[in-house]
């Protein structure tokens, strides 16, 4: 049996130690909001925060998991007010959504490092989530937003 | 309902969507009222007057879940805050075509849908009416309310809904003036918006049923080959895993619709309990693969058609397609005689372009589930067309096809491939092989090798100019594996007295289907790309050059069928010329490259700037001017045209499958380079023709002419033209040199 915490909760969880954590995550544990994409590390579309770093859920072992702290983007706020998801909204980012979790939870990461990002700085951030709808745009403008958000502080 | 096929690949279906019956309430999980009255198929409204529109078409990203319910709302007289919408269930009858392709949502459904809710707005004034006693003529609505002036008197649509829900539905109500709306043409947010950024499930893929069990299919290697044997001992040892089975899609002799596609037909299917357990258990899977030789499909119609089993490498494809092109071909369409023209020129241009498979490579790759027992089926999951599938669902069962429940769901993109339904079926057929609801999986390596790509494709352009550099014919000869793109009767057809299409193709066991705008987004690639190279040699501003042909097409057209409206056409580029400021000084510091193109009846141009990033050409800004008649949720389309123009500038410059022995070379994101954040322009500038014109197509309009304007502006950029696709592997030659 391992435990986990994910989203503030603890978990026990009967799974094979090398199982990834994406699969725990979507299979046994019914949180399906972090997505498979390629189980590989390519995509993005699976990042979820290992003790508030992003890491890539499809080639995570559940064993690196224990005793840490795993956010998911179900748990990224309490409230679903969380700068970037706001942002996301009110700039109507997502196409057909699929990516938008894992590009949500990459750039939780970016804001939290730099209050103030530049288009490099989430050029160098982003460049591992990839969305095939094409809302790369949109989705710079809302990281943007969502940083001056949360620098007002709305 | 009626469906026949258009010229030109198109299908169109005309259907009764007032026809008077009541459905089935379906609400679930929804915090809402359980009082619901019906006013039409599409809308129910409760007591405290909230209104539920259900959407009817399957949902890929093109905002549908939005854009249509704010179509009835419209008609409706609903405030927009009063609305709910739901996916609707899968019903031909009483929703209509229900299937996302061919850029069709809104255009098919625009007047159904007006008339929906127009007919329920009356049927809720004649409910007031005739509580109040006043003429029907006399009540006015706004905003999900109910007045008559003269007696002051007001109600909620919800108060008057029982009442109206038992008015017969009216016929051919009257339609607002498109002048007055007040939903339709204001921008209104992705109603799943919040599910979608707080991880709600929503796709296929996070489709969950008590017992259910996790599918996924060992397909062979390489097109051209089959399953020969296979040992699961090893597999079945590990822990989870129920059953290691081989199974037919279809039995010999099936009859295969168009939508029937497979490309193996021997399934090697493993299932367990979950998904991890099952990919491990792949592993250990001892499989004998064989060539499949030559094989027989049978169409509907009991027409056979040969299915040739080489196993095809790349360059061979290639070599073929150049010996092809020699040959004579299927003539689509002449006018005048270009072969005089092409001998008294004083110059001949020609240039071949060609293009490689491509995958859709949807983020959310193919799945889907079905629970199958002997006397019914529940299935659900993405895809863009149930209607198509369920035909075929019903033979393969052996259950009629009122026993069968195909749920939508959101699809992770679809980009066409999710009109085909090979995987519903196969996650159908194991369901009642396992006696269990199953959801069937592809991995990313399954889902990008197992083919229907878009078709790998050639053309070869002719231009003929006389001595006086006019453009006196125009020659196009394409092909293509295993079909050609060729679209005879468009621009710059109409537009030269002398010219000639022509096509031809080869079999090919790769399998293909629709790929976002299919054929034009190869066509608008060559052609546009070859219009510049003659503008060029006709020293003619290439604006200037197309504006001069479809002036030429409207005033005096060369031959008939010409399906694009020139005037249109030119407003688009006007626009783009304009708005990018074409002429002006200050943007010489770009590479400039534009291109125009019709399809799915509108008509769109953009303009590509290019600037050198470390030393690389990088697309920095575009600016778009499309006509698409009203656009409906103006922010939501603009949006899905930036998408439309990232993922034409990402695969023009990325996109490829290639094979060597029949294996397909590419299997992950490792290998197939898809656009990502920094690639993508920084700014993309979308402007609409402003009109009146009822709705055409958008998702796939403005994908094909950023092929061609990417390809013009590298032209600028680097010095040399671009006829390869991806042009990656021609700038990466040209930055080694």
């Amino acid at each position: 049996m391992i435990t986990l915490n994910i989203n503030k909760k603890n978990y026990n969880v009967d799974v094979d130690p090398e199982t990834p954590l994406l699969w725990v995550l979507r299979d046994v544990i019914n949180l399906v909001g972090t997505k498979y994409g390629c189980g590989m590390a390519q995509c993005g579309a699976c990042v979820v925060h290992l003790n508030g770093e992003a890491v890539r859920s499809c080639v995570t072992k559940v064993s690196r998991a224990v005793g840490q702290k795993v956010v998911t983007i179900e748990g990224l706020s309490e409230k679903n007010d969380h700068p970037l998801q706001k942002a996301w909204i009110e700039l109507d980012v997502p196409q057909c959504g699929y990516c938008q979790g894992g590009q949500i939870m990459s750039a939780a990461v970016l804001l939290r490092e730099n209050k103030n990002p530049t288009d490099k700085d989430i050029d160098a951030a982003m460049a591992g989530n990839i969305c095939r709808c094409g809302t790369y745009l949109r989705i710079r403008d809302a990281i943007k937003l969502a940083a001056e958000k949360q620098r007002k502080g709305i | 309902m009626k469906s026949s096929a258009l010229a030109g690949g198109g299908l169109m279906i005309s259907f009764s969507c007032l026809a008077e019956f009541k459905l089935d309430d379906k609400v679930s999980g929804l915090d809402l009222p359980d009082q619901w009255y019906e006013l039409t198929g599409y809308i129910k409204i409760t007591p405290d007057n909230i209104i539920k529109i259900l959407n009817p078409n399957p949902e890929f990203g093109q905002n549908v879940m939005t854009s249509l319910p704010m179509i009835v709302a419209e008609e409706l007289d609903a405030d927009w805050k009063q609305v709910v919408v739901e996916m609707g269930p899968h019903d031909n009858v009483k929703l209509g075509p229900q299937f996302t392709g061919g850029s069709n949502s809104v255009r098919m459904y625009w007047k159904p849908l007006r008339e929906a809710g127009a007919a329920a707005r009356h049927m809720l004034m004649e409910a007031a009416a005739q509580t109040w006693s006043v003429p029907v003529e006399e009540v006015t609505t706004k905003a999900g309310m109910i007045y008559h002036e003269k007696t002051g008197k007001s109600g909620t649509y919800g108060s008057f809904a029982s009442k109206a829900s038992e008015i017969p539905i009216p016929k051919g109500p009257k339609l607002k003036d498109v002048k007055n709306f007040n939903v339709v043409r204001h921008s209104q947010k992705n109603v799943e918006g919040l599910k979608i950024v707080t991880g709600k499930p929503l796709f296929g893929l996070d489709y969950k049923a008590e017992g259910m069990l996790i599918a996924m299919i060992e397909h062979p290697p390489a097109f051209g080959m089959k399953l020969k044997s296979f040992d699961a001992s090893e597999a079945l040892k590990m822990p989870g895993i129920k059953d290691v089975f081989s199974q037919k899609l279809y039995e010999d002799g099936f009859e295969q619709g168009g939508f029937d596609t497979r490309s193996f037909n021997d399934l090697l299917v493993v299932v367990g309990k979950t998904t991890w357990e099952v990919m491990k258990a792949r592993k250990k899977l001892k499989v004998t693969w064989e060539p499949a030789g030559d094989t027989k499909n049978i169409m509907s119609g009991k027409r056979e058609v040969v299915v040739p089993g080489e196993l095809e490498t790349t360059s061979t494809q290639l070599e073929k397609m150049k010996e092809y092109a020699k040959k004579p071909a299927q003539q689509l369409r002449k006018d005048g005689d270009p072969e005089t023209a092409f001998k008294n020129a004083a110059q001949v241009i020609e240039r071949t372009y060609n293009a490689p498979f491509l995958a859709h490579n949807c983020m959310e790759p193919m799945n889907f589930f079905a629970h199958v027992t002997d006397e019914k089926a529940v299935v659900a999951g993405p895809l863009q067309a149930p209607g198509w599938s369920e035909p075929t669902l019903a033979k393969l069962l052996n259950l009629p096809a009122d026993k069968i429940e195909i749920q939508m769901t959101r699809m992770g993109g679809g980009f066409g491939l999710r009109a085909y339904g090979h995987y519903i079926y196969e996650a159908a057929l194991i369901s009642k092989k396992v006696k269990a609801p199953v959801k069937l999986m592809y991995t990313r390596e399954d889902d990008m090798t197992y083919g229907i790509y878009r078709p790998m494709y050639t053309a070869t352009y002719r231009a003929a100019l006389d001595a006086n550099k006019n453009l006196i014919a125009f020659h196009v000869k394409g092909g293509g594996i295993p079909e050609h793109a060729i679209h005879a009767n468009r621009f710059p057809a109409g537009a030269v007295d002398n010219y000639l299409a022509e096509g031809w193709q080869i079999p090919s066991n790769i399998t293909i289907g629709a790929f976002r705008a299919p054929r034009s987004n190869f066509n608008a690639a060559a052609e546009q790309s070859f219009l510049d190279e003659i503008a060029e040699a006709m020293g003619k501003d290439p604006i200037d050059f197309r504006l001069e042909l479809l002036k030429r097409a409207k005033e005096n057209p060369v031959g008939k069928n010409n399906d694009y409206n020139a005037d249109r056409y030119a407003e688009v580029l006007k626009l783009v010329k304009e708005k990018s400021g074409w002429n002006n000084p200050e943007n010489k510091k770009y590479s400039r490259g534009v291109a125009a193109y019709f399809c799915h009846n509108s008509y769109v141009a953009h303009v590509v700037d290019m600037i050198k990033r470390d030393g690389q050409p990088y697309v920095e800004r575009v600016f778009s001017a499309i006509d698409c008649g009203i656009v409906i949720n103006p922010d939501a389309a603009t949006n899905m045209v930036q998408g439309a123009v990232v993922d034409g500038i990402g695969n023009a410059l990325y996109g490829g499958l290639t094979h060597k022995d029949g294996a397909a070379e590419q299997n992950n994101f490792h290998r197939y380079r898809i656009i990502r954040m920094h690639e993508a322009p920084k700014k993309i500038e979308v402007h609409f023709v402003q009109n009146d014109i009822d709705p055409t197509g958008l998702g796939e309009p403005p994908f094909p002419p950023v092929f061609g304007a990417v390809a013009n502006a590298l032209y600028k950029n680097t010095g040399n033209r671009f006829y390869e696709q991806p042009y990656i592997l021609q700038l990466n030659k040209t930055s080694r040199a």
